[in-house]
């Protein structure tokens, strides 16, 4: 799949539906778009529009209810869950709203954690977790737990995880939810700077400031993408 | 590679238990009881057991050993203020079994007869064992000096006796042991030959062997001493005649004991009026004991699967809440990318720790306890390697038998509702 980094992302009419009861909920319903490599999209729109839904596809914790999502040639929809497990091990990265690191385990181990489960060796996986705990600045904190570092300290470590199997394609939903604006415009520089360095990233947010970092925007309305584009709309 | 994942997944279960050092120590402990009563309870059978069947093969697997026995209902010829008790084994019956049972080598006849034995100033109160040299080649001890009796001595009736070890050192001490003339009730006998000590306690058996043993001519002991042993007390006289204590016979094999014993208890019971007699087979108890430790281990078994079930039962339903818990790091790490297999293995690796740390801490309990038992108590115990290796494996099959079902709980969960899971 190293194909996945010159062929651009796509999904092309994607619907996912929810059953509740007799009831369906269409958290997607049909929504197209291209995604090339090295861009930086902000998905916006209402609270219950679909931008979770939407980004949970496209990181392959989920699959669509129907459509084509296309990442590196390979439809999504019809890959194992052992197939999704190993295209995020190897190609994708997340960052959380809530952070989600792991209590019990280090700064360090934190970072590891994806080289772990790549099979890394442990001396050259500790080496790299360093390595990245310095870029985004945390390099005196690695034996720190997450509960030592203040939560703008906690998203650096979560985006240095992310970064450790080096993705084709970060993804963010609400990276900057919870926390003040000083440190969320922080952390949207370390995001403006992957992107110069050529990651592809797409992140959710409601905040118009925050997402007018990123080149590219969808507004989401009731599942389906009201507006798609470059810049501002 | 495969090796290392394997390290680093216990690396991990070990640290994650350790964040609760007394709930897993708390969760393990029903299997610490189970692994460490199992194990200390074997011990004290097997420790048991094989004394029990060290004095039994003593005996002599192969033999059948017949004791006189009183009567209880012995109303013997009461003639005024003088009575005699006829009872017990007779020279005949050697005979009989060594001419009428063809399966039964060997045929020892045993007379007991207790004497003051002296030699110069020292006295010893001696057990003299009357018998054949044939009961030599039946004890299998080494003798330590000299020679066994032979077959003239029980020809000439001579007046010449071979000593146990100890009583020999006793009665002897410093002076010339062979050849040494003891005074025994009134006969002076000379001392041929030592014989090594029987160390162990019969358990219950009588065996002509005591440390203070003098072993002389069947033929001797019956002329010098007779056959009657008169006891006065308060003016009136018992007088008991009793030809031998003891006949110790040998089958030629082992199949052949059982049916050799049947044939000896049909021949006594028929020339003898009254059952003073007793036989044991030695084999018999073998197989009883083996029988009684098998029924032992089968119940010990079965508290040991009871006491690990409930252990199991504990573990699994730590594990579960442990998985509701760590439902959202089940997410992060599926988000991450790993597998369901992987998952798997975390959790039921972290549960095979956790059950097998606890059968470890049992073994420790289970050799410390009859160790401790062993050192107080003086009561022979046993620590079988097997035993050790049995609980451990055990143990670990606990683990993975009460840990799939949480580690699967664990590998189902949709990451995406794991990662919203607070
Ligand atoms: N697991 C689910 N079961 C049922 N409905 C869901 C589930 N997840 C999301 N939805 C519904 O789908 C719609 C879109 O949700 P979501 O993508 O989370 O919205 P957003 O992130 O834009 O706030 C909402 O109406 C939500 O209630
Ligand atoms: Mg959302």
């Amino acid at each position: 799949m190293s194909t996945a980094t010159l062929q651009a992302t796509r999904i092309e009419n994607i619907t996912r539906t929810y059953q509740m009861g007799d009831q369906a909920v269409h958290a997607l319903d049909g929504v197209s778009a291209t995604f090339e490599p090295g861009s930086f999209w902000a998905i916006m729109g209402a609270s219950g529009s679909g931008k979770s839904t939407l980004l949970n596809i496209l990181g392959c914790l989920d699959r669509p209810t129907s459509g084509r999502y296309l990442l590196g040639g390979n439809d999504t929809r019809t890959q194992s869950d052992d197939a999704l497990s190993d295209i995020r091990l190897k190609y994708l990265g997340f960052i959380f709203q809530s952070f989600n690191l792991i209590a019990q385990l280090t700064v360090e181990e934190n970072i590891q954690l994806p080289l772990y489960y790549l099979g890394w060796h442990p001396d050259r996986a500790r080496q790299r977790a360093g390595e990245l705990a310095r870029r985004v600045g945390l390099g005196e904190r690695l034996h720190h737990r997450p509960s030592e570092l203040s939560g703008g300290q906690q998203q650096r470590v979560a985006i240095a995880r992310a970064l450790a199997n080096d993705p084709v394609m970060l993804l963010a939903d609400e990276p900057t939810g919870n926390l003040d604006s000083a440190t969320g415009k922080e952390i949207m520089d370390m995001l403006g700077d992957l992107n110069a360095q050529g990651k592809t990233i797409i992140m959710v947010t409601h905040e118009p400031e925050i997402a007018n970092i990123a080149k590219h925007r969808i507004v989401m309305r009731d599942g389906r993408i009201a507006s798609a584009g470059e810049g501002r709309l | 590679m495969k090796n290392s994942r394997l390290l680093r997944n216990i690396h991990l279960g070990v640290k994650t238990l350790m964040l609760h050092k007394l709930r897993s120590l708390l969760t393990m402990l029903g299997v610490v009881f189970g692994v460490g009563s199992v194990i200390a309870m074997l011990a004290v059978g097997e420790g048991a057991s094989r004394e029990a069947l060290v004095q039994i093969r003593k005996l002599g697997s192969n033999n059948i050993i017949i004791d006189t026995a009183k009567p209880s209902d012995d109303d013997a010829s009461s003639a005024g203020r003088t009575r005699i008790s006829i009872y017990g084994l007779k020279y005949e019956d050697v005979l009989r079994i060594a001419e009428c049972i063809p399966s039964i080598k060997r045929t020892v006849p045993v007379k007991i007869i207790r004497k003051e034995g002296r030699l110069g100033s020292k006295t010893l109160s001696l057990r003299l064992v009357g018998t054949t040299p044939a009961w030599f080649d039946l004890v299998k001890r080494p003798l330590l000096a000299g020679r066994a009796l032979a077959d003239a001595d029980l020809e000439n009736r001579a007046n010449v006796a071979v000593l146990t070890e100890h009583g020999a050192r006793r009665l002897l001490a410093t002076e010339e042991t062979l050849g040494a003339v003891v005074k025994i009730g009134g006969s002076a006998f000379t001392v041929i030959g030592i014989i090594q000590s029987d160390s162990g306690n019969a358990g219950g058996m009588q065996t002509p062997d005591r440390d203070t043993d003098a072993y002389i001519p069947l033929t001797t002991a019956r002329e010098r001493f007779g056959d009657i042993y008169t006891q006065r007390s308060d003016g009136s006289q018992i007088s008991e005649l009793v030809e031998l204590h003891q006949i110790i016979t040998e089958a030629s094999s082992l199949a052949d004991v059982e049916a050799s014993a049947q044939a000896i208890e049909a021949m006594l019971t028929r020339f003898h009026k009254k059952k003073s007699y007793r036989l044991q087979v030695p084999l018999a108890l073998l197989r009883q004991a083996e029988t009684t430790k098998r029924n032992f281990n089968i119940v010990l078994g079965s508290i040991a699967g009871i006491s690990l079930l409930v252990g199991g039962i504990g573990i699994m339903n730590i594990m579960l809440a442990s998985v509701t818990e760590r439902t959202r790091e089940i997410g992060i790490r599926r988000a991450i990318g790993a597998k369901r297999l992987q998952i798997v293995a975390q959790f039921l690796i972290e549960t095979v720790v956790l059950s097998m740390t606890g059968g470890a801490i049992g073994v420790g309990f289970g050799v410390l306890i009859p160790w401790i038992i062993t050192r107080t108590a003086g009561m022979p115990t046993l620590v079988t390697p097997l035993s050790v290796i049995v609980s451990l494996g055990v143990s670990m099959l606990v683990g993975m038998v009460f840990g799939i079902y949480p580690a699967l709980r664990a590998a189902r969960l949709d990451p995406i509702e794991a990662l919203r899971h607070e």
